[in-house]
């Protein structure tokens, strides 16, 4: 018996998948703000310190409003949130309507290449709250990096995608698909349980 | 010179003097057992040592390699000079604290010189001159401040440091010793002599004059050109090993890292290749540094001979060293926001790096800022707006339903850029929400302003 591995130490690493048993982690949940997902997530929320991939079919059906209960609590709590190389101008009127605090945002201009250095040194630095990225067209191996950059600087890394990758494997820690019509999420992956069956509705856009 | 080439068993004479009265400068080991000595002429020492390569002498290379060990020895010490010739003196005093006692500090010194490529000498004496004057006869020598004079006297005059006429003219005085010169009236110096010469015997009598103190630069850039050229990957290995080992020195006596470099190899027949380097945290091992770069250089195939390879490094980022803290809270390579802010400027551009606040005017163009300059609430809050602006509003051809609506948005005639659109929120066929506006008073067509995302 070369190697003697703790059992505690193997589940609490999520190393080891147990079926639909809860993992339990030493970080602490970082709840989504969406009381159904939270639910349906074996870590009561984002998987803490790991990579979560969002794929929407095409910008705009709700893939912000999903992430700010998350962006208004870390930045709330003075955490820094870098939003790197995003495709549009993220409008300030509307993050500040959702709670965000703006002192706590840094936006981030860059290349596709300059973007994936920049999320990985963010997210590596531990500096960050959470870190928010585009990588559309990043290989897999990017994305391996990115994984483990954020399981190395302990922070929330997301990035968004295109639903297209959805049937390609992805090292993400957590992957959730956004549907347009009706505005639902389903979970696709979640590291340490299956991914519940059901999809969930999304609240409506606060228009009016 | 020596130190550009791999060692060798070969005898190596560098040569120089106009062309028709070539003199050999300096000579290897091996030349030196062949009989050759510094200053004779190039037909004698063809004659003595046919097998004997014989290189160009270059002053300037001899300078560069003077900054080095400057450098490197600013690690020891902040007190470095380069004033004379030849020779680079460090205050060590204050350093022995850290460093241990002179035996232990100078066998390190002379370990680090090793690797680095320089033959040396080292003494260390109370000041600069003694010192310097002591290591043109003897090598590691220690004299304190009781034994100085004693040390300093027994020395030749010739072996003294004084320039060839100087030295000559004391001989011709009937002072052999330095001890003898130092004890001559400091009047008759003045008289006969240039006063660089009473200045340099006052400081051996321990009148020492302030030294003009060595300053690191803030970047490194090294070239190293080759006799030929180096066609096989493999030939590059030992300069590129000595570059780096040169810069890690640096880097370490400026007790930072290196998180960026470059290497351009230059060709004779084409332009000359930059291959950035670029590593994840700040590093400064010789060993990792040569590891990246071989990665890194692997990938990339040569044009052609390669004539020179130059190192450039201009971005030197604070190093941190890998934390080994049991209850540290965080991994290692943790930044502050601060420092890692610097780092995203450093490489994106200023410009690229920015903030996010809300601004007063009514225009959505102008309802945000990249900077927060006044902490004054939202002008108006009670309208919906959308979490993406597109920077340059597009038409919008596609069908849609309009989901709200119309929002009139009339604002800065004062300032010649006024606006008067009617905003709808509008949904797509794909379930996209979007903000459009058309012009005020009608229905379309419209213009995609923002997605509510």
């Amino acid at each position: 018996m070369g190697a003697v591995v703790a059992l505690d130490q193997l589940l609490a690493d999520r190393t080891v998948w147990r079926g639909n048993a809860p993992a339990r982690t030493a970080f602490p949940a970082q709840p989504t703000g969406l009381a159904a997902l939270d639910a349906a997530l074996p870590f009561g929320g984002w998987p803490p310190a790991s990579l979560s991939e969002v794929l929407a079919p095409c910008d705009g059906v709700g893939e912000l409003s999903l992430l700010w209960p998350t962006l208004a609590r870390l930045t709330g709590a003075h955490q820094p949130v870098v939003i790197v190389a995003p495709p549009y101008l993220p409008y300030a009127p509307a993050w500040h309507l959702a709670g965000v605090a703006l002192d706590h945002v840094l936006v981030l201009r860059a290349d596709a290449r300059g973007a994936l250095w920049a999320a990985e040194q963010c997210l590596r630095s531990s500096a960050c709250g959470a870190v928010l990225c585009w990588p559309n067209h990043a290989s897999d191996q990017a994305l391996r990096r990115l994984q483990v950059a954020s399981e190395t600087g302990q922070t929330l890394g997301f990035a968004f995608r295109s639903e297209r990758s959805a049937d390609n494997p992805s090292p993400a820690a957590l992957r959730i698909q956004i549907h347009a019509k009706p505005r639902r999420v389903r979970v696709l992956k979640c590291r340490g349980a299956n991914p519940p069956a059901q999809s969930i509705p999304l609240p409506p856009f606060a228009l009016a | 010179m020596l130190r550009q080439r791999p060692p060798s068993p070969r005898a190596l004479a560098l040569l120089t003097g106009p062309a028709h009265r070539r003199t050999v400068h300096a000579i290897n080991d091996e030349a030196a057992a062949r009989g050759l000595r510094p200053g004779l002429s190039v037909q004698a020492a063809q004659a003595l040592a046919s097998d004997c390569e014989w290189a160009e002498f270059d002053p300037t290379a001899l300078e560069r390699d003077r900054q080095l060990v400057a450098a490197w020895a600013y690690g020891y010490s902040s007190q470095v000079s380069l004033v004379f010739a030849d020779a680079v003196v460090l205050e060590v005093g204050q350093s022995m604290e850290l460093f241990g006692p002179w035996p232990v500090f100078e066998r390190r010194l002379r370990v680090e010189l090793a690797d680095l490529g320089f033959r040396h000498r080292i003494v260390a004496a109370p000041n600069a001159w003694a010192a310097r004057t002591l290591a043109n006869t003897h090598d590691g020598l220690g004299v304190e401040q009781p034994q100085l004079s004693a040390a300093l006297g027994r020395l030749p005059v010739p072996a003294a440091g004084f320039d060839a006429d100087v030295a000559d003219a004391f001989t011709r005085m009937g002072l052999k010793r330095l001890a003898q010169v130092v004890a001559a009236p400091r009047e008759a110096i003045a008289r006969r002599f240039p006063p660089a010469v009473l200045d340099w015997i006052d400081a051996l009598r321990g009148r020492p004059l302030p030294l003009r103190v060595y300053q690191p630069p803030s970047i490194f850039d090294r070239r190293m050109e080759f006799d030929h050229e180096i066609e096989l990957a493999s030939g590059l290995q030992f300069p590129l090993r000595r570059l780096i080992g040169d810069l890690a020195a640096f880097v370490r006596a400026r007790d930072g890292g290196i998180q960026r470099f470059r290497v351009v190899f230059e060709y004779d027949r084409f332009e000359a290749a930059t291959i950035d380097v670029g590593l994840l945290a700040p590093e400064r091992d010789a060993v990792r540094l040569l590891d990246v770069a071989r990665h890194r250089l692997e990938r990339v195939a040569l044009n052609g001979p390669v004539r020179a390879v130059q190192l450039v490094a201009d971005d030197l980022p604070p190093f941190v060293p890998p934390s080994g803290d049991l209850f540290e809270p965080h991994a290692q390579g943790m930044l502050s926001f601060d420092q890692l802010r610097e780092r995203l400027r450093a490489r994106l551009g200023d410009a690229e790096v920015h903030g996010l606040a809300t601004d007063l005017d009514h225009r959505p163009e102008r309802a945000w800022r990249t900077q927060r300059e006044r902490s004054e609430p939202l002008a108006a809050l009670a309208d919906a707006r959308p979490a993406w602006l597109l920077q340059q509003p597009i038409p919008l051809r596609a069908r849609v339903d309009i989901l709200f609506g119309p929002e009139r948005v009339e604002s800065g005639w004062w300032d010649g850029e006024d606006v008067r659109r009617d905003y709808y929120i509008v949904e797509t066929k794909e379930g996209q929400v979007a903000w459009v506006y058309t012009a005020a008073g009608e229905r379309g067509p419209f213009m995609l302003h923002g997605f509510f995302a």
